[in-house]
């Protein structure tokens, strides 16, 4: 469990760290994120690599149980609420249309390009 | 030595460990009430502890640095938890594989849209110059989205609270959305839902089904890198 949080961690730093190093305009977990996929597919192809918290399904259970429990982690964030009281007294009713109409358009848009580029794939394939 | 209950408040609402567990506890009980009404996406756990918690705040005169002094630990995860959504990914690689193309092309064209879309409304609606470019990045990850944010000499925290409701309102509706629209597609589902409200969309997207979380969480995450790189263009073009 500590070791697996730590291997988490670890890809996490490096992330932040290349991040900063390079001057990259990438958020630092999102390298991590792909440093750990690499990891877990080296495994596959390099025995040596299966061992500790990558051999015995350790980062994976470390991972789902952090990922279960995703919606806590906004809550400090949005309890922020409480520091926008005038913004929102102010101008609370906009914001809430344009960000609920901005979510509509980008949900029905995303399906639609996603089910479109999928049929279009498929026909293309069977010809 | 008694000095009675009121000074004894005083040096715990100082403390993280405060506000900590109101954190955890309250989050507790709004997500057995979640679980109580089989995920009703009303009952959005992150909702609820949101304006429970700022009412608790605002009722014994807390100030919201002394309450994240205790919540950042919880907020600390989101960057582990980001690192976590590897292993969905990987476990799930030649269902990913297989969609690469579609999950390119809707990520693009999705990504384009959650910005323009709201950047043009705000605009529309007359918000202020610094609330357009605050609401830009508001479809992904709040830590990521805090960062775009300062680099546009915006307001971070006011991105961090429509983030949140921006994922919120993206948990609440997609379901009915997308049953509405006959749209079976798990895949699809998932990954607009990842797309247009990040995390709480893909843990509401977990709940609804396995393969629609897999594909929300590697919405969220592309959307993420690719967002970063386009709104300082975007909103260069857009905003006057």
């Amino acid at each position: 469990m500590i070791a697996s949080l730590g291997v988490i961690l670890l890809c996490q730093l490096f992330g932040e760290g290349l991040v900063r190093g390079l001057g990259l305009p990438l958020p630092g977990p999102v390298i991590g994120l792909m440093l750990l996929l690499g990891l877990l597919l080296l495994r596959d192809g390099v025995g040596a690599f299966a061992r500790g918290p990558l051999g015995d399904g350790g980062v994976e259970n470390a991972s789902k149980g952090l990922l279960a429990h995703l919606s806590l982690m906004f809550v400090p964030a949005g309890v922020g609420v409480v520091q926008q009281l005038d913004m929102i007294a102010a101008h609370g009713i906009a914001i809430a249309l344009v960000l609920a109409g901005s979510v509509l358009i980008t949900l029905l848009v995303t399906v639609l390009s996603f089910l479109a580029a999928a049929r279009l794939l498929s026909l293309w394939v069977s010809r | 030595m008694n000095q009675g209950p009121f000074s004894l408040w005083v040096y715990l609402s100082q403390t993280p460990l405060l506000w900590l567990t109101v954190t955890l506890l309250v989050y507790a009980v709004t997500d057995t009430i979640s679980q109580a009404t089989g995920r009703n996406p009303l009952a959005n756990p992150v909702l609820h502890a949101m304006w429970l918690i700022g009412v608790f705040l605002s009722v014994t005169g807390t100030s919201y640095n002394t309450y994240f002094s205790g919540a950042q630990f919880v907020h600390f995860l989101l960057g582990p938890a980001t690192v976590a959504l590897a292993v969905p990914l990987y476990e799930n690689r030649k269902l990913v594989v297989a969609a690469i193309l579609p999950m390119a092309f809707a990520l693009i064209v999705g990504c384009i849209t959650a910005i323009v879309s709201v950047v043009m409304l705000a605009q529309l609606a007359g918000l202020p110059h610094n609330v357009v470019l605050s609401l830009a990045p508001k479809s992904v990850t709040a830590g990521v989205a805090m960062g775009i944010t300062e680099s546009l000499h915006g307001d971070p925290s006011l991105t961090a609270v429509c983030v949140i409701i921006t994922g919120i309102m993206g948990a609440i509706v997609v379901t009915p959305l997308m049953n509405a629209l006959k749209i079976r597609d798990y895949r699809a589902r998932g990954f607009a839902v990842g797309l247009a409200s990040h995390g709480i969309g893909t843990a509401r997207a977990f709940q609804v089904d396995a393969i629609a979380g897999v594909f929300a969480g590697i919405a969220m995450s592309l959307n993420a890198l690719v967002t970063a790189l386009v709104v300082p263009v975007l909103v260069a073009l857009l905003v006057r």
